[in-house]
């Protein structure tokens, strides 16, 4: 793990999502998404973010980008715009949770 | 670190319901994980993107083993559309958007989507056949540079 890493002091598996999600905190968004190559976080980030967890907490797992375009409020093509590197990876790695599963 | 696949390029030849999803489910799976992904529709695959035809996808029900009926049995009339139904039937339930929507869904993730000029001259259709969401009909050479430096799927 590298240097950064320890700052947050947190554990990541090797993809770099968080192993305890119960170890995540808002302050930690800011440093976790410049990682993945956002610098600014939007209102619209945060949407995104706070329903990752919401949905993580209500069903033990993330969804799935065609989830989050049907149900988080955000359209799909504003999904790949915020998180260009796949949304609900990327935003669920921000989030502090595990890495949603799903072919669709 | 493993290597990473950074880009696909994904044909589409086939004009069934069973010919079609694969490569749709792969080009969008590609988006979600970061990955740059066109789409290529060529021969009977062009149904997928044709404005008219997409809507009625059939399943094939004659020469598919995998169904495990009889081939005569496939071939009556209306077993196709009846297979085709308890199909979509299926896959709404576990959520698989149809074929139409998703092709708008792909077309939102970035994806590229083209078709091939050749079979496009074939069928004797123009541009305006085909859904809005197709970016241009292009030459076999312009897929190839296109597809450089990435992986090329057939499907």
């Amino acid at each position: 793990m590298t240097t950064t890493t320890q700052q947050l002091d947190v554990e990541l598996n090797e993809e770099g999502f968080f192993v305890h999600p119960e170890e995540w905190t808002e302050e930690m968004v800011p440093e976790l998404a410049r990682r993945e190559g956002i610098d600014e976080i939007t209102d619209a980030h945060w949407t995104v973010i706070r329903y990752m967890r919401a949905a993580f907490a209500a069903n033990g797992t993330g969804p799935t980008v065609r989830a989050l375009g049907k149900s988080s409020g955000v359209t799909i093509m504003e999904l790949y715009h915020l998180f260009p590197k796949g949304p609900a990876k990327i935003a669920a790695k921000i989030a502090g949770i595990p890495k949603p599963r799903g072919c669709i | 670190m493993k290597d990473k696949i950074e880009k696909v390029s994904i044909i589409i030849s086939k004009g069934s319901l069973e010919g079609i999803y694969p490569g749709l489910i792969m080009a969008n799976g590609a988006r979600a994980e970061g990955i740059e992904a066109n789409l290529f529709f060529t021969f009977f695959g062009l149904d997928a993107i044709h404005a008219k035809r997409h809507e009625h996808i059939k399943l094939a029900t004659v020469g598919n083993p995998g169904l495990h009926f009889a081939t005569w049995a496939g071939g009556l009339p209306g077993v196709s559309s009846l297979m085709t139904h308890y199909m979509e039937h299926k896959m709404e339930a576990l959520d698989i958007p149809s074929i139409p929507d998703f092709m708008e869904m792909i077309y939102e993730t970035g994806a590229g989507i083209f078709a091939c000029k050749a079979s496009v001259d074939l069928f004797g259709l123009e541009k305006n056949d085909l859904i809005p969401q197709v970016q241009d009909i292009i030459t076999v050479g312009e897929f190839y540079d296109m597809a450089a430096g990435g992986e090329i799927i057939f499907t």
